[in-house]
C-alpha cells in the first residue's frame, strides 16, 4: 500500500539575550551548576517576573520574519505541569494570544520552492536541566537551574511537509532565518536549537489525517531525519497489518536509532492555561512594528535570488554564499569596494572556507577584512603578484589579519616582470633541458608547459607567467 | 455541575495531592457545596462582557537586557531538602 | 490618664524617641517584655526577632545621639505578617510546607521598613498561605482575639491585627486577597488599609491570588496608617504590576474634613443578613458624617451578590498555580523516603498543606481544567468586570462608599470551622474591593453588646488613599472607639 507521510515540526530556539527572560541572571552556557540563578528563576516564594524587552523584541522580530500576523494585543499565560526542572511547576508561555500566527516560510528543495505554513510563533521560558547519573543503582537525579528562565522561542509549523528532504530544507532555512535575524545563535550542540516532529500516515488520496505521533528527544538535524524515516516505516507496518496507529508521544533513542512510547493520548497533559497575572499585556503599535521590521535584513532565499541576478553567480555559488549570513555580508562588502563578484565568490567559497575548516577558525571573528581581500584581488590584477603567490598571501592574511601589501613586502613575493631577468633564467632552463626542447619541436605541446613550470620553480613562483610564456615561445621559435 | 469521587481523585492528581478515602468523601461534599454556590453566576448573561484578567490598565512593562548578579551557591542550596555537588537532588526521574 | 508606653501610637513614640525622651533600645525592651507576658495568651507571632531588633534599636539610638538623619519610622516596632519575605528570618506562611524556609532576600516593603529605620519585632501568624478569615487555618498555631480570647482575631492577617490590638507592636504589615487586612482590623478594633492594586509592590509577598493580593497596613489610628502607608507605597521595578504613580504625603492635610463630600451607601450591602449591633454602629457613624457636613447618598452595586463566587474562582485558580512550586525540590518540607518523584510531590504536598489549602488548590485546578475553563474561569473574569464597572459607575456620583467591614463581630474559635462556605461568605463586604482593585480602609466604629469591636470600611477610587484617610480621620477625631483597649490579664510564663 502507498501512503502519504504528513510531517509537522515544533522548533525551540533559545534567544540570544545576555540575561534571562524574567530576571537579570546570565544566559551564558556551560558554567558550574546553579551559579546563574536568583530567587526569581528559582521560583522562591514571593518573587515576580519582569519581562526582558530584548527577548520580547527578538520574538516579535522572528514572528515578522516568518510572515506571521501580529495582533495589536498580546499577553502571557501560565502552562501548568509538574517536572523537577520547572521551578514554578508552571511555564510562562503564550497560549491565548501568541506573538504571531498564520505565517509561512518558503523552502527550496533542488531548486523548487515550496511554502510551509507556520501555525504560530510564541515566547516562553526555558526549563532547567536534569542529570541522570550513570552509576549503577543510582536512585536519584540532579537538577541544575542555570538554563531555567532563558528566553525560548517556539515555532510551530502546520503539517505541510511530505518528504524528508523538505524537512531538512525546513530546518536549514529556519536556522538561517534565525541566524540572519540574529535572534538566536542556533547552536544545536548546546541545545539552543531543538526540533520535535509529529508524523502521521494516510492513504494516498485520502483527506483526513491519520493518528499523529509526536517524537521528542531529537538532538540533531540528522536524528530528526532518521527518526522520521524510522517512524514512517513503523507506522506503515502497523497500517499494513490492518491496525491503527496510536496517538502518542514517543522518545527517540539516539544510540539504538529507535523510538519508544513515552505517553499515550489518554495520559496527555491538562495544562490549565490561564492569563499570567504577574505580567501585564503588551500592546504592539504600528510604529514599534515598523521599527522592528526595519531591523530585519534581507532573508536568505531572497538574497540568493538577488546574488544570482545581480552578480551573475551560479545557483550553487549563491547558495554557498548565503549559507552563512556573515559570509554573504563579507562578499557584499568586497563587491562594494571592487566590482569583481565572480572573483570574490571564488575566494570566499574556496579558499576562505577551506582555510576556516583546516585551521578551525571562528567564522564570526575572522581576522581578514573585506577591504583586504579586495586589495588582494586588485594587486593580482595589476600583476604585482601571481595568482599562485596570491594563495600564499591569502593564507597569511587570514591567519594574521595583515594587509596583502605588507605580506608581499615581508615575504618578498613581488612578481618578476623584468624581461632581462626572466630571459636570463629562460636561457638557463633551456640549456639544462635540451630534451624538452626536442620534444616540443616534435610537436609535444605540453613540453612548453613543463618549461614554464621550471622557470616558475626557479623564481619561486614570482615570475610573471604571462611574460614567461611569451618569451619562451619566442626562444624556442614558434 | 456536580463532581463525583472520580473527578475529585482526578483533580487531586492534577494538584499532586494524595487523599485518603475519608478526605476524598469530605472534599466531594465540600467542593459540591461550593460549586453549587458558584452556579449563581449562570444567572448573568455575559455574552457581550469582556473578561477582566488584569487589575491594572497599564501595559508594556519591561526591563532592559542588563546583567544583575546571581546569588551565591550557598544561598541557592541553603533551603534545599537534598543536594549533591552543587545540584538539587531528587528521586530518580524516569522519562 | 497617662498611657503606658506600649499603649502609645507610632506618632507619640516617634516624638518621644526623636526628642530623646526615651531611647529606641529602651522602648523595644518594653515591647518585648509586653510580648513575653501576653504572647502565651494571644499567640500572635510565629517568629520573634528579638536579637536583631535590639541590635537595630541600638544603631538607631547612635544615629539619634549623633544627630544623624533618621528614617520616617525611626525606632518604631513593626510586626510583619509571615507571608512577607524577610532576609535571613523565617518566613513560613504558617504552613508546615515552609516551616523551615529562610528567604535569601527582603520583600520590597521590608526593604522600605529597614530604609526608614523601623524595627521588625517578629513575624505574625496567619491562615496558612493567607487562605482564611479567622487565622484558625494556620498550620502552626491559633491566634486569639485580645478582646475575647475565645474568639478569632479574624484573618488572614489575624496575627498582625491581634499584635497591634494587644500592644505587642505599634505597627504591623498584613496582606489582602479578599479582605484579610480590613476584616481582622475590624474584629480586633484597629485600623487596616488595603491599598489600590499596584500601589504597594507585591515583590516578596508570597503569592496567593496574584491579581488580588496587596500588602496592607495595621495600626492603632488613622494617622499611623497614613505614616506606614507612605513608607511602603511606591513604584518597584521588580513588580510589573506596581504602579508608577507618585506617593503623596498622606499626613499632609489629613484634617481636611468631609464638608461637602458625598458618601455612597450601597443598598445591596445593607440587607437584614447582618448583625443588629453592626447595623446600629454603621447608622450612628453615618449620622456623625452628616453632622460633619457630608451628604449620604444611596447607591447601587448591583453585582455584589456575585462577588464571593467570582472571588473563589479567580483567587483559587491563581492560587492553584502559585502553590504548585511547593514540591519539596528547592526549599521547604519534603516527605521522607519517597518512592519516585511523583510520590515525592504527592506526599510532600499532602503532608505539608492543611485542608483549607488543599481544598482551594483543588477547586482552582478544577475551574481551570480542560473543559471547565470557559464555564468557570472565563465566566468569573467577565462577572469580575461587571463588578468593577459597578464601582466605576458609583464613583461618578460619590467620593467614597461606606459599609460594614464584616457582617458580624468576632466569632468563637471553632464555630465556623466545619463549613467552609459560610466562612467564605463572611468576606462578602471586603471582596468586591479586591476584585475591582480599589483601596479601602477599615476603622473602629463601635462595640457589640458583648464588647467586641465593630469596623466600618471606607472604599474609594483607584489611588485615592489620601482622600480615604481624610474621611477616616474626620470620624476618628470625633470618636474614641480607637483609643479603647482590651482588658488583658498578664499570664504567668
Ligand atoms: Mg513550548
Ligand atoms: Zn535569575
Amino acid at each position: 500500500m502507498t501512503y502519504e507521510v504528513v510531517i509537522g515540526l515544533e522548533t525551540h530556539a533559545e534567544l540570544a539575550t545576555i540575561t534571562k527572560l524574567f530576571c537579570g541572571c546570565s544566559t551564558k552556557f556551560g558554567v558550574e551548576p546553579n551559579t546563574q540563578v536568583c530567587p526569581v528563576c528559582l521560583a522562591m516564594p514571593g518573587v515576580l517576573p519582569v519581562m526582558n524587552k530584548k527577548a520580547f523584541e527578538y520574538a516579535l522580530k522572528a514572528a515578522i520574519a516568518l510572515n506571521c500576523k501580529i495582533d495589536e494585543f498580546t499577553n502571557f499565560d501560565r502552562k501548568s505541569y509538574y517536572y523537577p526542572d520547572l521551578p514554578k511547576n508552571y511555564q510562562i508561555s503564550q497560549n491565548y494570544h501568541n506573538m504571531g500566527i498564520d505565517g509561512y516560510m518558503d523552502i527550496s528543495v533542488n531548486g523548487t520552492i515550496s511554502r510551509i505554513r507556520i501555525h504560530n510563533v510564541h515566547l516562553e521560558e526555558e526549563a532547567g536541566k536534569l542529570i541522570h547519573p550513570e552509576e549503577v543503582g543510582a536512585d536519584y537525579s540532579l537538577v541544575d537551574f542555570n538554563r531555567a528562565g532563558v528566553p525560548l522561542l517556539e515555532i510551530v509549523s502546520y503539517p505541510d511537509m511530505r518528504r524528508v528532504d523538505e524537512v531538512e530544507s525546513y530546518m536549514q532555512t529556519l536556522r538561517k532565518i534565525l541566524l540572519y535575524t540574529e535572534v538566536s545563535d542556533c547552536k544545536m550542540q548546546e541545545g539552543s536549537l531543538r526540533f520535535e516532529a509529529s508524523i502521521s500516515l494516510r492513504k494516498k488520496g485520502v483527506d483526513r489525517l491519520g493518528n499523529r505521533v509526536e517524537i521528542k528527544n531529537l538532538n540533531s538535524m540528522k536524528s530528526v531525519l532518521k527518526a522520521i524515516e524510522y517512524e514512517t516505516m513503523r507506522q506503515r507496518d502497523v497500517l499494513d497489518r490492518g491496525e491503527t496507529v496510536d496517538r502518542e508521544t514517543r522518545l527517540w533513542d539516539e544510540v539504538n536509532e529507535k523510538s519508544a512510547r513515552m505517553r499515550s493520548k489518554e495520559e496527555s497533559q491538562d495544562y490549565r492555561y490561564f492569563p499570567e497575572p504577574d505580567l501585564l499585556p503588551v500592546l504592539i503599535d504600528e510604529k514599534w512594528l515598523r521599527a522592528i521590521k526595519d531591523t530585519i535584513p534581507e532573508l536568505p532565499l531572497i538574497r540568493r535570488q538577488r546574488f544570482i541576478e545581480t552578480f551573475a553567480l551560479s545557483d550553487y555559488d549563491a547558495s554557498l554564499l548565503i549559507d552563512e549570513k556573515i559570509l554573504a555580508d563579507f562578499f557584499e562588502e568586497c563587491v562594494k569596494i571592487l566590482n569583481r563578484p565572480k572573483s570574490f565568490c571564488n575566494w570566499i567559497t574556496n579558499d576562505l572556507l577551506r582555510e576556516v575548516k583546516d585551521r578551525k577558525l571562528d567564522i564570526y571573528h575572522l581576522k581578514i577584512k573585506p577591504k583586504q581581500l579586495a586589495a588582494l584581488v586588485e594587486i593580482i590584477e595589476k600583476g604585482t603578484i601571481s595568482s599562485t603567490i596570491a594563495k600564499e598571501v591569502f593564507s597569511e592574511m587570514i591567519q594574521t589579519g595583515k594587509d596583502p601589501k605588507t605580506v608581499v613586502e615581508e615575504k618578498k613575493l613581488v612578481q618578476i616582470s623584468d624581461e632581462g631577468l626572466i630571459e636570463e633564467i629562460i636561457i638557463k632552463i633551456i640549456s639544462s633541458n635540451p630534451d624538452a626542447i626536442e620534444d616540443y619541436k616534435k610537436g609535444k605541446k605540453n613540453a612548453l608547459t613543463f618549461l614554464v613550470g621550471q622557470v616558475m620553480k626557479e623564481t619561486k613562483g614570482k615570475a610573471n607567467p604571462k611574460i614567461v610564456n611569451e618569451m619562451l615561445m619566442k626562444k624556442v621559435g614558434v | 455541575m456536580k463532581i463525583d469521587k472520580d473527578q475529585v481523585e482526578n483533580i487531586a492528581k492534577l494538584s499532586r495531592i494524595r487523599l485518603t478515602e475519608l478526605e476524598r468523601e469530605m472534599f466531594v461534599h465540600q467542593l459540591n457545596n461550593i460549586l453549587f454556590y458558584i452556579e449563581k453566576l449562570n444567572k448573568l448573561d455575559t455574552e457581550n462582557v469582556a473578561p477582566m484578567a488584569y487589575t491594572s490598565d497599564v501595559s508594556n512593562v519591561f526591563r532592559e537586557d542588563k546583567l544583575k548578579p546571581s546569588i551565591p551557591l550557598q544561598d541557592v542550596l541553603i533551603n534545599a531538602p537534598a543536594t549533591k555537588s552543587g545540584f538539587f537532588k531528587v528521586p530518580k526521574v524516569i522519562e | 490618664m497617662s498611657l503606658r508606653l506600649f499603649e502609645c501610637t507610632a506618632h507619640q513614640i516617634k516624638a518621644k524617641i526623636l526628642s530623646k525622651e526615651i531611647r529606641a533600645s529602651d522602648f523595644i525592651k518594653i515591647v518585648f517584655d509586653r510580648i513575653k507576658s501576653l504572647e502565651p495568651n494571644i499567640q500572635a507571632f510565629i517568629t520573634i526577632n528579638e536579637d536583631e531588633a535590639i541590635k537595630k534599636a541600638i544603631e538607631i539610638d547612635k544615629k539619634i545621639e549623633s544627630n544623624e538623619n533618621v528614617g520616617l519610622l525611626a525606632g518604631l516596632p513593626v510586626a510583619v505578617k509571615d507571608n512577607i519575605c524577610t532576609k535571613n528570618l523565617y518566613t513560613t506562611c504558617a504552613s508546615k510546607i515552609l516551616e523551615t524556609f529562610i528567604p535569601p532576600y527582603d520583600a520590597f516593603v521590608v526593604k522600605r521598613l529597614r530604609e526608614e529605620d523601623a524595627i521588625i519585632v517578629g513575624k505574625t501568624n496567619l491562615d496558612e498561605f493567607a487562605m482564611g478569615s479567622s487565622t484558625e487555618n494556620s498550620g502552626l498555631k491559633i491566634t486569639r482575639n485580645p478582646w475575647n480570647l475565645e474568639c478569632v482575631p479574624g484573618g488572614s492577617s489575624g496575627g498582625s491585627a491581634a499584635a497591634v490590638a494587644a500592644d505587642l507592636s505599634i505597627l504591623a504589615l498584613g496582606s489582602e486577597t479578599g479582605g484579610s487586612v480590613r476584616q481582622p482590623a475590624a474584629l480586633c478594633g484597629v485600623v487596616g488599609i488595603k491599598p489600590t492594586y499596584g500601589r504597594v509592590s507585591r515583590y516578596g509577598l508570597v503569592a496567593f491570588g496574584s491579581s488580588l493580593d496587596q500588602v496592607g497596613t495595621v495600626s492603632k489610628d488613622v494617622r499611623d496608617a497614613a505614616l506606614l502607608l507612605r513608607v511602603i507605597a511606591g513604584y518597584d521595578l521588580h513588580d510589573s504590576t506596581s504602579a508608577n504613580v507618585p506617593v503623596p504625603d498622606y499626613l499632609d492635610r489629613i484634617d481636611s474634613g468631609v464638608d461637602g463630600l458625598r458618601i455612597g451607601i450601597p443598598k445591596e450591602y445593607f440587607t437584614d443578613a447582618f448583625n443588629a449591633d453592626v447595623y446600629k454602629a454603621l447608622k450612628d457613624a453615618l449620622k456623625i458624617y452628616e453632622r460633619l457636613g457630608a451628604q449620604v447618598v444611596d447607591i447601587s452595586l448591583p453585582h455584589t451578590e456575585y462577588a464571593v463566587a467570582v472571588y473563589y474562582i479567580v483567587a483559587n485558580a491563581e492560587a492553584s498555580s502559585n502553590l504548585a512550586r511547593y514540591d519539596g525540590v528547592r526549599y521547604g518540607y519534603r516527605t521522607s523516603k519517597p518512592n519516585g518523584i511523583i510520590d515525592m510531590y504527592c506526599r510532600t504536598r499532602s503532608e505539608g498543606f492543611g485542608n483549607e489549602v488543599k481544598r482551594r488548590i483543588m477547586l482552582g485546578n478544577y475551574v481551570l481544567s480542560s473543559g471547565y475553563y470557559d464555564a468557570y474561569y472565563l465566566k468569573a473574569s467577565k462577572v469580575r468586570n461587571l463588578i468593577k464597572i459597578d464601582f466605576d459607575v458609583a464613583f461618578e456620583k460619590v467620593d467614597c462608599i461606606i459599609c460594614p467591614t464584616s457582617p458580624v463581630p468576632a466569632f468563637k474559635i471553632g464555630e465556623r470551622a466545619n463549613n467552609p462556605l459560610e466562612m467564605y461568605l463572611s468576606d462578602i463586604y471586603t471582596i468586591p474591593a479586591n476584585l475591582a482593585g480599589i483601596p479601602g480602609i477599615s476603622i473602629p466604629c463601635g462595640f457589640s453588646k458583648e464588647g467586641l469591636p465593630i469596623g466600618m470600611q471606607i472604599l474609594g477610587k483607584h489611588f485615592e488613599e489620601k482622600k480615604l484617610l481624610q474621611i477616616a480621620y474626620a470620624f476618628e477625631r470625633e470618636t474614641d472607639f480607637h483609643v479603647k483597649k482590651p482588658v488583658l490579664k498578664i499570664s504567668s510564663m
